[in-house]
């Protein structure tokens, strides 16, 4: 058997001894694990996958755990419907396709039953009060199990329906300890003039791996917003797909922080499909140790989509020689009538900033830490919900200090 | 013992030598001005006082307060009272001016064996001082310097300067860019902070900030030395016959500034 082959077997017995399920998901589940055994998981001969090896989690046996274990669902009292099960059906695996992608593809062969899949359906032209929090947590006891001789390998799925002129704010937070590995989609459709702001809060355990990929399909003149803060994992790879419809919005936001040996790959598409979309993009990274990160943002602007507004940013601040940063922006544009800029920096804490605040007695160890911290904050200021951008700040000021500690 | 004393002091940046043997010697409750075209390396010598690490102190010593001023770290030059007051103070996006300065103010009174402050005895202390410099209150809310204009600015470096209370200000062209009022409320300003504890060393190119802080020194500096040294009427003789009067050429390249 090839290593490749191998890697797969490994899951064909996860897959089997799942119970048989209503049939639509049981045949979404087959083709999905058929793909999955097609594409094998990607190597860094992969384009896609150049800068993120993915062999650690290849060469490890996990077991799967069910995929409404660990999450909770919290702020949305009022408003928010379940949806049946035909209109989840219409819905689920639709917008994340696991033809191109393992990752999904795996997602998907182990979606289960229906309901156990957090759906959150806002209905036309509700708005939402509070944000609605999707908590996605693995304790230590799940994450190596004393009964089984594998880790976990939990599969967070996600699907979030928001009808035509509704409003919601969603906080996504992925957490953890020990070993494990997280393997999430989320799947978000707006309406037309559908306003949605998204948070994803990463803060798994050092030790874990977390994979997720997250597409959003916008109607006409829906507004999107998301914020990614990834702090945790050993090896983290998030895709952000956004698609663009007339009018439509989205601003991409994204921070990263990485220490030690930790590695963080943010890819994202921007997909301008119809004309007058506009979208804003901005990744900021603080890199320490011997850490790595990756920041491919790719613009797509079709034949169509004329008058298309679009802006890149990636910022990057590299505090020891070690760190590895690799930044790619990647523009395709077919339409002739557009404004599309990109920019990318990497670059050490400024010298002069440093010594104007030691040269008004602050330590040096404090003032890298506030410049650091300050690098952040243009970021966490944009953050709509509080108590996101407390809790955020605090966790931040505490990593910034230990960043100033040397 | 002198406050400051400065002897044979030498320094480089990159491969060029600045500052090639200044002597000066400053006493508590003085002020001195250090006068000089473009170039001379007036700058240097300030950046040199507070510790800034791109130039290299190549001889000489420097004694503050009977202590080796060129074996502390910069923090500690502050805390132990020097305070350099910025030609070209640095904008920082992110950090507050309240939380900067707050900090730096708590660090200096741990150091000096005082009580550090809470937001509200902070406030309190600080008002005052910054109704004194014209400043609105917003801007403590704002990142430091940014967003500034230059008269801002060096409104801001003397309001640090009076809350921080240094015993040696080094005041490095903060007469560069002001218009003429607020000349006058930065001088007013500096003037207010004199006393028979705190010495002040004024770098300037022009006469103009001395008939407002009046110095009891002036130096001349010219190609990294003091080439002469008198009382205030120096900076007369200098605005009426200018450098070229004293044999000085003027050079057009600024070295030591960015």
């Amino acid at each position: 058997m090839t290593a490749a082959a191998e890697q797969i077997g490994n899951w064909v017995s996860e897959f089997t001894k799942w119970e048989p399920q209503r049939p639509w998901i049981q045949r979404l589940r087959e083709a999905a694990f058929q793909r999955f055994s097609e594409l094998g998981f990607p190597t860094t001969h992969d384009e896609e996958w150049r800068f993120t090896n993915v062999a650690p989690i290849a060469r490890a046996t996990f077991r799967v755990g069910y995929a409404d274990e660990g999450v909770t669902i919290g702020g949305n009292d009022r408003g928010v419907e379940n949806p049946n099960a035909a209109e989840v059906a219409d819905h689920l695996g639709h917008y994340a396709s696991f033809q191109q992608n393992a990752f999904v593809a795996l997602n998907t062969a182990f979606l289960d039953a229906v309901l156990t899949v957090p759906v959150i359906r806002v209905p036309a032209g509700m708005i939402v009060e509070r944000p609605i929090e999707i908590d996605w947590e693995v304790p230590e006891e799940r994450a190596c199990d004393p009964d089984y001789s594998s880790p976990l390998a939990a599969q967070p799925r996600t699907l979030i329906i928001v009808g035509a002129n509704a409003q919601c704010t969603i906080v996504e937070t992925y957490k953890g300890a020990g070993r494990y590995f997280t393997n999430a989609v989320t799947e978000i459709v707006a309406g037309d003039g559908a306003v949605i702001d998204h948070y994803k809060v990463q803060r798994e355990s050092v030790d874990a791996f977390h994979v997720a990929t997250m597409q959003v399909v916008l109607g006409r003149s829906a507004s999107f917003t998301t914020h990614s803060i990834s702090l945790g994992g050993a090896l983290v790879r998030n895709d952000i797909g956004v698609t663009l419809s007339e009018g439509s919005d989205a601003t991409v936001n994204g921070l990263y922080l990485v220490n030690g040996t930790q590695h963080v790959d943010n890819h994202t598409v921007i997909d301008h499909a119809k004309p007058h979309g506009t979208s804003h993009e901005l990744y900021k990274g603080i890199l320490d140790g011997r850490a790595s990160a990756v920041f491919n943002g790719r613009i797509l602007v079709r034949k169509d989509a004329q008058k298309t507004d679009s802006k890149q940013t990636n910022k990057n601040l590299v505090l020891s020689d070690d760190a590895v940063i690799d930044t790619k922006p990647e523009l395709q544009i077919f339409a002739d009538d557009v404004r599309c800029t990109h920019g990318a920096t990497i670059g050490q804490l400024d010298a002069e900033s440093l010594f104007y605040l030691q040269s008004r007695g602050i330590g040096k160890a404090q003032a890298r830490s506030l410049l650091t911290q300050a690098f952040a904050q243009d970021i966490v200021d944009r953050i709509k919900v509080p108590e996101l951008r407390n809790q955020l700040e605090k966790v931040l000021s505490e990593k910034f200090h230990e960043y100033g500690n040397y | 013992m002198s406050l400051l004393e400065i002897k044979d002091l030498h320094a480089r940046v990159g491969d060029r030598e600045i500052l090639k043997g200044i002597d000066l010697t400053v006493e508590a409750g003085e002020v001195h001005a250090i006068m000089g075209p473009n170039g001379s390396g007036k700058s240097t010598l300030a950046q040199v006082l507070a510790g800034r690490e791109l130039y290299v102190v190549t001889g000489g010593q420097v004694i503050y307060d009977g202590k080796d001023l060129l074996a502390l770290s910069p923090e500690d030059r502050a805390r132990e009272g020097i305070f350099l007051a910025f030609q070209y103070p640095v904008e920082i996006p992110g950090v507050s001016n309240m939380y900067f300065l707050k900090a730096a103010l708590n660090t200096i009174r741990k150091h000096r064996n005082l009580p550090e402050l809470d937001a509200m005895d902070f406030l309190e202390r600080i008002r005052q001082k910054m109704t004194a410099m014209n400043m609105d209150q917003t801007l403590l809310n704002r990142p430091v310097n940014a967003g500034f204009s230059g008269g801002e600015k060096k409104r801001n470096e003397i309001f640090q300067m009076a809350v921080l209370e240094p015993r040696l200000a080094i005041l490095d062209e903060t007469d560069s860019g002001l218009d003429i009022d607020a000349l006058k409320l930065v001088s007013a300003g500096v003037n207010a902070m004199r006393s028979p504890e705190r010495a002040m060393v004024v770098v300037t190119h022009y006469q103009r900030l001395l008939s407002e802080i009046v110095p009891d020194y002036v130096h001349v500096l010219a190609d990294g030395r003091i080439v002469k040294s008198g009382g205030k009427e120096l900076a007369l003789e200098l605005e009426e016959g200018g450098y070229a009067a004293l044999g000085i050429q003027e050079e057009t390249e600024a070295v030591g500034q960015r």
